[in-house]
């Protein structure tokens, strides 16, 4: 079953395009990677997806319904979500309050019943937290529920991201770059987190740069290269297809390949 | 915690007051911290500045002057109608303004704050201008409301009212979502929250707490000049929400405190005094950059809200 489908997709930027004419179809339960030389337009894409951006061309489908130019906000509520490559975390909030704003749209939003702390807002709150702090737990983080972000290590934030886009209960989950500046055993978990989500039924799109990763958990891969589609396949079509080697390495790595490989 | 706080205050406070005098600075402060509580809900949590707050205040206060004057309202019902004036014209401008960020959002809010204290300065025929015009007493069940005293308990459990609800708000999720647009729009809006609406309902309530607050402040001194809503003014709540601590309740009570007793107590450096409570301010906000509760706080390793 496809959940979300992308046409002719193009969008530039100062008469440079950053995408143009990129489509695909994501199926349910996929772990669908888009990878691509740096300027490839792999987060341009991200970001058109998630209503950051409006495309000048093309459609996007979630699920059957065109979502084309509707704000994040929207998207959120169609159950799109996302994480950042350059982290967008609440730093004035603890680990466990990140992951609650992400509960936003699950919660009762009556602003008269906040004023005045009804009961049902305070039982709200409780079930709130504790749905965030099961969160917390399948990313690893259960222990720094309270810490404040801004004091948490960078590949703790990373995963931070992870559960909070989680808390809205998407059905389609955009992960950009989610192992970047990670050591590899963070790397590591990250990997098993994102198997986790993709087990319980969530399809995720993600962005990512360390090809290892990439090539052992994802179940297709797209490649971009300077804002075009270049090949797409599953993990053996693409390590083997000579327009991506040629994309990473130059025309002269295709023969190195080659060679190293006898 | 914090409500329980300000209401011990409140409540204990006449225990030790000597005279009519100290009621009326403190119903001073009461009123002021009213307006800045407010103010902090859209400046400390959701991060939107205003430097026009004054003309809400302002609204509140003609309001009151206004409505018994020429339209023979109550002076209650002319409260409740400049409040909800205020905020209709919060809701109006808000909507446009908001969009902007930072230093644009701040000079579009100062500009508003500088239309509305306009409109009270050069309409004088109906508000006497410059010279202001006189406020006719609230009358409650027949009760004429004047005094120190009296104004100290109508303005303290107001505040502590206005605090509570604010309390209330920022550990719900319409807090919650304040405090996220404070730190990443971008990260709120993809988690769902709309980010135009949730600005725009901030800076309604904090326009809210401004025109109560400007309502009781002319009915308590009876008179009214544009003063009420001058660009100073607004530059006045902005200081005492930023010493006394942005995102911090109690601060905004600590902060309105210090900055309209200070020059009371700093009366004894005579022409001095501007120089002094100046130079205080600086100090304050070098030493204590997050502000005074939140510091304080720290130091004692608490989180605060």
């Amino acid at each position: 079953m496809t959940v979300l489908r992308i046409e002719n997709l193009g969008i530039s930027f100062g008469g440079v395009n950053a995408l143009a004419g990129v489509g695909f179809t994501v199926r349910r339960g996929d772990i669908f990677a888009v990878i691509g030389p740096n300027g490839a337009g792999k987060t341009t894409l991200f970001n058109v997806v998630s209503g950051i951006y409006t495309p000048k061309t093309g459609r996007i489908l979630l699920g059957d319904k065109d979502v084309t130019g509707l704000p994040p906000h929207q998207l959120a509520r169609l159950g799109l979500s996302r994480t950042f490559q350059n982290l967008q975390i609440f730093f004035r909030m603890s680990a466990v309050e990140n992951v609650m704003v992400g509960r936003h749209l699950h919660e009762n939003r009556n602003v008269l019943a906040h004023f005045f702390t009804l009961p049902s807002v305070l039982r709200q709150n409780k079930t709130t937290r504790e749905k965030s702090e099961d969160l917390l737990a399948l990313v690893g983080l259960r222990d720094y529920a309270d810490r404040s972000a801004g004091a948490l290590p960078y590949g703790a934030l990373k995963r931070l991201e992870i559960a909070r886009a989680l808390a809205t209960e998407p059905h389609v989950l955009l992960l950009d770059e989610p192992a970047a500046g990670c050591n590899p055993v963070e790397t590591e978990e990250i990997d098993v987190v994102i198997q986790k989500i993709a087990a319980s039924g969530v399809t995720v799109v993600l962005v990512e740069h360390d090809m290892r990763l990439v090539m052992k958990i994802s179940s297709r891969i797209h490649v971009l290269d300077q804002g075009h589609t270049l090949a797409e396949g599953d993990a053996s079509e693409i390590r083997n297809n000579p327009a991506v080697i040629a994309a990473y390495l130059g025309a002269q790595g295709v023969t190195e390949v080659r060679r190293a490989r006898g | 915690m914090i409500v329980v706080a300000i209401a011990l205050v409140v409540l204990l406070l006449p225990l030790i007051l000597p005279s009519s005098f100290y009621y009326r600075v403190l119903a001073l402060v009461f009123i002021n911290a009213l307006a800045v509580v407010g103010l902090n809900l859209l400046m400390g949590f959701a991060g939107q500045v205003s430097l026009g707050h004054a003309g809400f205040f302002g609204i509140g206060a003609y309001s009151v002057a206004l409505g018994p004057t020429y339209l023979g309202i109550p002076s209650w019902a002319a409260l409740i109608g400049g409040t909800m004036l205020s905020a209709l014209i919060a809701f109006v401008v808000g909507r446009p303004i908001l969009k902007l960020k930072g230093y644009y959002l701040a000079v579009a809010t100062l500009g508003m704050g500088l239309l509305i204290s306009m409109v009270f300065t050069n309409e004088a025929g109906v508000t006497g201008g410059p010279n202001g015009m006189p406020v006719p007493r609230l009358q409650l069940f027949g009760w004429r409301v004047f005094g120190s005293q009296t104004w100290y308990w109508i303005s303290g459990i107001s505040l502590i009212i206005g605090a509570w609800v604010a309390v209330n708000l920022i550990a719900s999720p319409t807090g919650r979502a304040f405090r996220a647009i404070h730190d990443s729009e971008t990260a709120a809006r993809v988690l769902g929250i709309d980010v135009a609406r949730y600005k725009l309902l901030a800076f309604v309530l904090s326009a809210i707490y401004a025109a109560v607050a400007g309502s009781y402040f002319s009915l308590f001194d009876g008179f009214v000049t544009p003063n009420t809503a001058s660009f100073l003014l607004s530059i006045e709540f902005v200081v005492m929400a930023v010493l006394g601590g942005l995102g911090s309740i109690l601060g905004s009570v600590v902060g309105a405190a210090i900055l309209v007793m200070l020059p009371q107590v700093l009366t004894v450096f005579h022409d001095y005094e501007h120089i002094v409570l100046g130079l205080i301010l600086i100090v304050f906000l070098i030493f204590l950059p997050s502000g005074i509760v939140p510091a304080i706080a720290t130091r004692f390793g608490r989180r605060t809200t």
